[in-house]
């Protein structure tokens, strides 16, 4: 299978890989995919009070290239939104961004789970 | 990593075909193109002393009679020719086949089809070595059995099965041994008959030969093996086989075992120690690498490899411009199923998805594994810090009480 340039490079230079304080009020970290389905997610975000706007985020990603590539792309989209924004990302998004062939959707539906999963972390520590 | 640098380290996928193999094939294309069966011309006669010629090359490399070789287009028609053609001839004897779980989809999918045909087919589970238990094989033979069908070598893992026993356990019960030779044949010594082995599949290009050509021994005396044809036409090959030869193919084929004759055993020693360089580096320099399968009863040329926390497809994403192996994971199937040899070995998933299989050959050069450990190495690194599940190990998280969201 050849890849896309594009997630060529986001494999070979991954963005904002690295970990956020996961007790810290203002991240929420999202835990996606299990090590037997050969994908785990890991996607945080910081986000900062006075502007509502996600002002960091960060991944780990264990999985096949295009996983990598899905996650490292969502942590440069995430930078400068809202939460509302953020929510409103959508996996195919990810494939039309990544041009992730079929085999491949999966690692965008984790990608976009993984980024509710971190803006419900977020919610939950701050209602 | 440069682009021009390019090292193969995946030769049980295929082996890049000999040069002298090639130079023996290259006249019978054009110079000398007749039809084998053509038996009145002298253009047949070449063509057919070609044949004859390549067949005793390789009954030589077998120990076996050139009239109990049977050609075919590769490994994975000759195993159904054994298998479905057993089943066939044998109908009146008995409907049942032993196989293990580990074996080639090519013998599984064969064994399948006989199951919709009426058959009944023993998968037999194998031990974390990847070996097959003796006794759990004599106690699946009934008076319904006809045949065991086990694989010399794994393809995946390089291991090799108790064959010789095997063979006294089927010639104890009278019931046909079956095997699937195709990683064993030209690069380890396999002699059927002293290992009571009946029929059995092996294929050129995994052995230094061409693509597109292999055979099947079919034992002829003590006990006299017959296997139902499953192509009709013409009735080449003592009718099991029909369809003209592939005279270059075939020459290329017996090209292939007089060289593996020759040279295995230099071949297998020198190769042994790149692969042991391999293994021993690459445990030297990384952490919670794990050898799949048998050290003992193993390949002296593969080594199957898992780098835990790593995914395998990612991890080969590293260096794939350059370097060529396989992974066991399932990012590299359309099923996104990990391989099912590791399953069976008792692997978890994760293990399974973080497997490499390193599969060295005869243009293997020492520099070659050089290069590879330094990928690998360096691709393992990369993988391991991006990798969640590699930080919370290091941090003393038990992964295993983790609450995955399985997808």
């Amino acid at each position: 299978m050849a890849y896309s340039e594009k997630v060529i490079e986001h494999f070979k230079h991954p963005k904002n890989v690295g970990t956020l304080d996961k007790s810290s009020k203002n991240v929420g970290t999202g835990l996606v995919g299990a090590p037997e389905c050969g994908d785990v997610m890991r996607l945080q975000i910081e986000v900062d009070e006075a502007t509502g706007k996600i002002n960091d985020a960060k991944f780990k990603t264990f999985g096949c290239g295009s996983a990598i590539a899905s996650s490292s792309l969502a942590t440069e989209w995430l930078k400068g939104k809202t939460l509302d924004q953020a929510e409103a990302i959508d996996n195919m998004d990810i494939v039309e961004e990544l041009a992730l062939p079929p085999v491949k959707i999966h690692c965008s539906v984790l990608a976009e789970d993984a980024i509710k999963s971190a803006i419900a972390d977020y919610k939950e520590k701050n209602k | 990593m440069s682009k021009e640098r390019l090292i193969y380290l995946d030769n049980n996928a295929t082996t890049p075909t000999d040069p002298r193999v090639v130079d023996a094939m290259l006249p019978f294309f054009h110079e000398i193109p007749g039809n084998a069966a053509s038996r009145n011309h002298p253009f047949g006669w070449k063509a057919e002393e070609a044949v004859d010629y390549a067949r005793e090359q390789i009954a030589n490399l077998l120990s076996v009679d050139s009239k109990e070789i049977i050609f075919t287009s590769g490994a994975t028609e000759s195993d159904n020719l054994a298998i479905k053609g057993v089943f066939e001839m044998y109908a009146r004897k008995g409907n049942h086949i032993i196989t293990l779980k580990t074996e080639h989809k090519a013998v599984l999918d064969a064994c399948k089809k006989v199951e919709k045909l009426g058959g009944q087919v023993t998968y037999l589970d194998v031990n974390r070595e990847g070996l097959v238990d003796l006794n759990e094989l004599e106690a699946a033979i009934t008076d319904r059995t006809i045949l065991v069908s086990v694989m010399w070598a794994n393809n995946e893992t390089g291991v090799i099965q108790p064959m010789k026993e095997i063979g006294e356990i089927c010639a104890k019960h009278g019931v046909l041994f079956m095997s699937d030779a195709t990683q064993a044949v030209g690069k380890i010594p396999v002699n059927p008959k002293e290992t009571g082995v009946h029929l059995m599949a092996f294929t050129g290009h995994k052995m230094y030969g061409p693509k597109g050509v292999g055979a099947l021994f079919v034992n002829r005396k003590n006990p006299r093996v017959k296997v139902t044809a499953q192509m009709d036409g013409g009735g080449h090959e003592r009718g099991m086989r029909s369809g003209t030869l592939n005279v270059p193919g075939i020459v290329g084929l017996g090209k292939a075992a007089e060289i593996a004759a020759k040279e295995m055993h230099s071949d297998n020693e020198r190769l042994s120690k790149l692969r042991d360089k391999l293994e021993k580096a690459l445990m030297e320099n990384l952490e919670e690498v794990y050898i799949n399968g048998s050290v003992e009863h193993r390949m002296p040329h593969v080594t199957n490899l898992s780098f835990k926390h790593v995914e395998g497809e990612g991890l080969m994403m590293t260096f794939n411009q350059n370097i060529a192996v396989s992974s066991g994971s399932a990012c590299t199937s359309a099923s996104l199923e990990p391989s099912y040899v590791l399953i069976a070995l008792g692997l978890g998933d994760d293990l399974a998805h973080s497997s490499i299989r390193f599969s060295l050959g005869r243009f293997t050069k020492e520099e070659d594994v050089d290069y590879a450990i330094d990928a690998l190495t360096n691709g393992v690194q990369h993988m391991r810090n991006l990798s969640p599940i590699w930080e919370m190990y290091k941090e003393g998280v038990d992964l295993d009480a983790v609450e995955w969201s399985e997808h």
